[in-house]
């Protein structure tokens, strides 16, 4: 008792020896063999975050990333977003006009077709009608440009354009310059923060908005994006477009000089522009139709559930979420087909792979040696040789097809069909994944020491109670590393279905392989990894749940 | 099986060879008889054959010739789960996904026997090692003398008549083997089962057993009482196995009524009693148990005969001294004396003189 009190006697926490808590003396001293551990493993951090982790991010936030209608589009999205498309009517005029100046920018940066496309995932159709109306937005705009510079030839200078938007001695505009370096970077993808010159006139903003903006748009454009000077290039054709049209109602009183004296004449130019719908729809008649401004309305969103929807073959509408038509459904029954025949591959290789590693485990070393070579064999042959053996083994003019006409028990006539379908995967796949099973419950069964079946039969038990209550008990975690190892391998497996699984036997990575590399839908191809990521983890924690982690062993 | 002629034999191995590559024995020409209830332990080296002897006869390994019977039926044929026989081993063998309970119950389970009869089983079992409390632990939860107990209750739990043990004691520490040591030769005793153990450890041998068989290159070297085997080994292999020893090398001079008198190779006559040379003029290897040395020649007989040894070195133990000699030309003659408070101390360059009784020294095998 008295000892306890002397102990604590400040009925504090305990302190070391220099007086300063025990706990933080500790962690300090803690602290450097902590710093020297991570040094170490410092360089795999950083090659796996750069090389791995960040990738493989960035690879799936394309999943849900969208901006590209929004960026290029902008306005129109903008001036869309209060149409009501079940309301049976088309766009206001105001939609219309914001579409052609935005195609017409979108056209100059070559930007149209990639929307285009993607807008097709959706609704196929829309790419052409965007390649076609790019091909024709500039017939109006190059008009205009003709009419005005006809009637007033000092339009035909670069240097007059400039003069007249650039800010000079008066005020510039700077909020409208920064607006559309923003535009610009985003319509391009990259910065458009560039060393410039140009600075928008604020008095031209005033009274000439939209031709402002545009020139100014053109200006940045010109700076950042095609590095020349503005100063002394003709402007986008859209730019004299925008003026006539501006200058039919503007205001010019608050001018004076050169500007004054210009614009006055070219506010003389009679040329006529017809309401916007009519031009698009003159273009191509489906601007006329609700369709595409539907389309463009329910995917302009920043962010997108709709490569995730149509992983799972259903799809965004303006009513909400669908299914996609019949004829389109293929990717969830392709999930479940990669699911089925994942375990029936994992579940061929336990039944073919456990005597192997028993007798691994269990020979004297020299045959468990030769053993081993035979295992580790096809790992040394490349895998395209593996699986197209395969396929010389098991085609219809091939080895075992003759070996069983041979015998007689297959009719010439009628010889198997074993390649080309899921029978072929299974059989190709099993083969190689063989390997992944053996090894992990080898070297789980080399753990088990022979004195428990000794053990077990000792005790009355018969050569297969003895096997089947002590020895396969204690290689279940081999087993399920094994299971684990070859389900995880096979379900994202691409090669040997490609090779030998036809169009039956394929598994839903050659669907991701095809639009990455021929759809070049890669959103789609990001949701389809991210979901088959989420299956397996979903799948790890059930089998976490059933059979318990712990009793995973590798060794 | 209450005959009597039977149970002289109750174990019997006769003629018994094993060889595992067809080239050498290695257990060669094996004749064992046990009768029932007793504890017979088979002590040697490793790889002296006495755990392929216990292999044989569990049925692990089959017999290359010769004939293995158990209660007078051969047993050569008969595959091990139908033998009956207890089994302990060294790495206790406890399957590590059961509890203890059903561990124990295993081998009541394989025989079909009843639950309600096989709890009472269990808990009378684990009764006799005092582990009723664990009965809902995993092995892994237990120490290592708690793993052994519960091994001997589940090779005690069916109730065979004949127990084998394979060095069951060989991974703890010394003083939980003593404490299990007593254990299992009470338990043995009480019981009333027979018992075939194991062990490279002569002081495990000599404290448990009834009978003790040194094993020594596929043959037994005597089979013996404790007591026997340590006062009267039959050859230099057992007298130098068994307990610490002294060897001295010379030749018979003459054999005359039991007393065998051996010139040393240093050139002095002693007395000796001849065990396994029968002529004069043989090599022989004299043994003298250190205890058995005598500094004091008032207890030693009238005329025996003595020899000159100069002290080495002198250990003090505790409850003995430890005196190294140099003794007709042997730097490592140990002698131990009690600590008794006449005993005088020797200093390193001492020179005294030693002697035996006549029968504490033996003329056995060169």
């Amino acid at each position: 008792m008295s000892n306890a009190l002397n102990q604590n006697a400040e009925n504090g926490p305990v302190m070391a020896a220099d007086g300063t808590p025990l706990k933080r003396s500790l962690a300090r001293a803690l602290r450097r063999q902590k710093g020297r551990a991570l040094l170490l493993i410092a360089p795999l951090l950083i090659f796996v975050l750069v090389t791995f982790i960040i990738p493989i991010g960035s690879m799936l936030f394309r999943s849900v990333e969208n901006d590209i209608v929004a960026n290029t589009l902008p306005d129109t999205v903008q001036r869309l977003a209060s149409w009501d498309a079940t309301s049976g009517e088309l766009p206001a005029e105001g939609v219309y006009e914001a579409m052609y100046y935005d195609l017409f920018v979108a056209n100059e940066a070559k930007r149209h077709t990639r929307l285009g496309s993607r807008l097709n995932y959706e609704e196929s159709g829309i790419s052409s009608l965007f390649r076609q109306s790019g091909r024709k937005i500039d017939d109006l705009a190059k008009d205009a440009t003709k009419a005005l510079e006809s009637a007033v030839p000092a339009f035909k200078d670069g240097e007059t354009w400039y003069a007249l938007m650039n800010a000079g001695n008066d005020e510039a505009n700077a909020g409208l310059l920064s607006a559309m370096r923003g535009r610009v970077g985003r319509l391009n993808d990259s910065g458009a923060s560039g060393d410039m010159e140009f600075a928008p006139s604020a008095l031209m903003a005033d009274i000439l908005p939209l031709t402002t903006r545009s020139y100014t748009e053109w200006a940045v454009y010109e700076a950042t994006q095609e590095e020349r000077d503005p100063a002394t290039r003709d402007p986008w054709e859209l730019v004299p477009l925008a003026l006539l049209q501006e200058l039919k109602t503007a205001d010019l009183s608050g001018l004076s000089g050169t500007r004054a004296e210009l614009l006055t004449q070219a506010q003389a130019v009679s040329f006529d522009i017809p309401p916007y719908s009519e031009v698009l729809a003159d273009i191509d008649p489906e601007w006329g139709t609700i369709l595409p401004w539907e389309t463009i309305q329910t995917h302009s969103s920043k962010y997108t559930a709709g490569y995730f929807l149509n992983a799972v073959d259903a799809q965004k509408t303006p009513e909400g979420y669908a299914w996609q038509p019949e004829d389109k459904q293929i990717l969830l029954k392709l999930f479940g087909r990669t699911l089925i025949m994942s375990m029936i591959i994992t579940c061929s290789c336990i039944l073919l792979g456990y005597p192997v590693a028993w007798l691994l485990a269990n020979l004297p070393a020299s045959k468990a040696n030769l053993l081993m070579i035979l295992v580790l064999l096809p790992f040394w042959t490349s895998l395209l040789v593996r699986t197209s053996a395969w396929k010389v083994m098991l085609q219809q003019q091939g080895v075992i097809n003759d070996v069983l006409v041979w015998l007689g028990l297959v009719d010439d006539a009628n010889r198997l069909i074993m390649i080309n379908n899921q029978f072929g995967t299974i059989v190709a796949m099993t083969h190689i994944l063989l390997p992944f099973m053996i090894l992990p419950m080898y070297s789980v069964m080399q753990t088990v020491p022979p004195s428990y079946l000794r053990a077990a039969k000792s005790l009355g038990a018969t050569n297969w109670t003895a096997f089947w209550r002590v020895y396969f008990p204690q290689s279940i975690p081999g087993i399920g590393a094994g299971s684990i190892l070859v389900f995880i391998l096979s379900i994202g497996y691409y090669i040997t279905p490609e090779i030998v699984g036809g169009t039956k036997g394929v598994f839903i990575s050659n669907r991701i392989a095809y639009h990455i590399s021929s759809s070049l839908n890669w959103g789609l191809a990001a949701a389809l990894g991210s979901i088959l990521l989420a299956v397996v983890l979903l799948l790890y924690w059930c089998y976490d749940r059933i059979v318990g982690i712990d009793n995973v062993k590798l060794g | 099986m209450a005959n009597t002629s039977t149970d002289a034999a109750f174990v019997e191995f006769e003629r018994v060879q094993k060889s595992y590559d067809g080239v050498n024995l290695v257990v060669k020409d094996l004749n064992l008889s046990m009768p029932r209830g007793e504890f017979l332990t088979m002590l040697g080296p490793s790889g002296s054959g006495k755990t392929t002897c216990l292999m044989m006869l569990a049925g692990f390994e089959t017999a290359t010739h010769g004939d293995i019977r158990l209660g007078g039926t051969s047993i050569n044929n008969i595959p091990p789960h139908k033998r009956g026989i207890g089994m302990v081993f060294q790495n206790y063998a406890l399957f590590p996904h059961m509890t203890v309970a059903e561990n124990l119950a295993f081998p009541l389970e394989v025989r079909k026997i009843g639950k309600s009869e096989r709890e009472e089983k269990i808990h009378r079992a684990l009764g006799m090692v005092q582990m009723n409390d664990f009965a809902g632990r995993r092995p892994t939860q237990l120490s290592g003398g708690q793993q052994q107990r519960i091994a001997l209750a589940r090779a005690l739990v069916f109730e065979p008549e004949l127990v084998l043990m394979d060095e069951p004691l060989g991974a703890l520490d010394k003083q939980l083997r003593e404490t299990l040591q007593f254990e299992i030769t009470k338990l043995a005793h009480d019981l009333g089962i027979t018992v075939v153990y194991v062990t490279h450890d002569q002081t495990e041998a000599l404290t448990m057993s009834d009978r003790v068989a040194v094993f020594e290159n596929g043959r037994i070297q005597q089979l013996a009482p404790p007591d026997q085997l340590y006062k009267k080994p039959e050859n230099s292999f057992v007298a130098q196995f068994i307990g610490e020893n002294n060897t001295l090398m010379g030749e018979v001079k003459e054999i005359t009524n039991g007393t065998a008198i051996v010139q040393l190779d240093g050139g002095d006559l002693i007395d000796a009693v001849p065990v396994n040379v029968s002529k004069v003029g043989e090599r022989t290897r004299v043994s003298i148990r250190p205890e058995r040395v005598e500094m004091n020649k008032e207890r030693l007989k009238p005329g025996a005969k003595t020899l000159k040894a100069e002290v080495l070195e002198f250990i003090y133990m505790g409850d003995i001294f430890r005196t190294r000699l140099r003794v007709a030309g042997s730097d490592d003659f140990v002698i131990k004396t009690r600590n008794a408070p006449d005993q005088e101390r020797l200093t390193p360059g001492t020179q005294i003189e030693i002697g035996w009784l006549p029968e504490d020294c033996r003329a056995l095998d060169a």
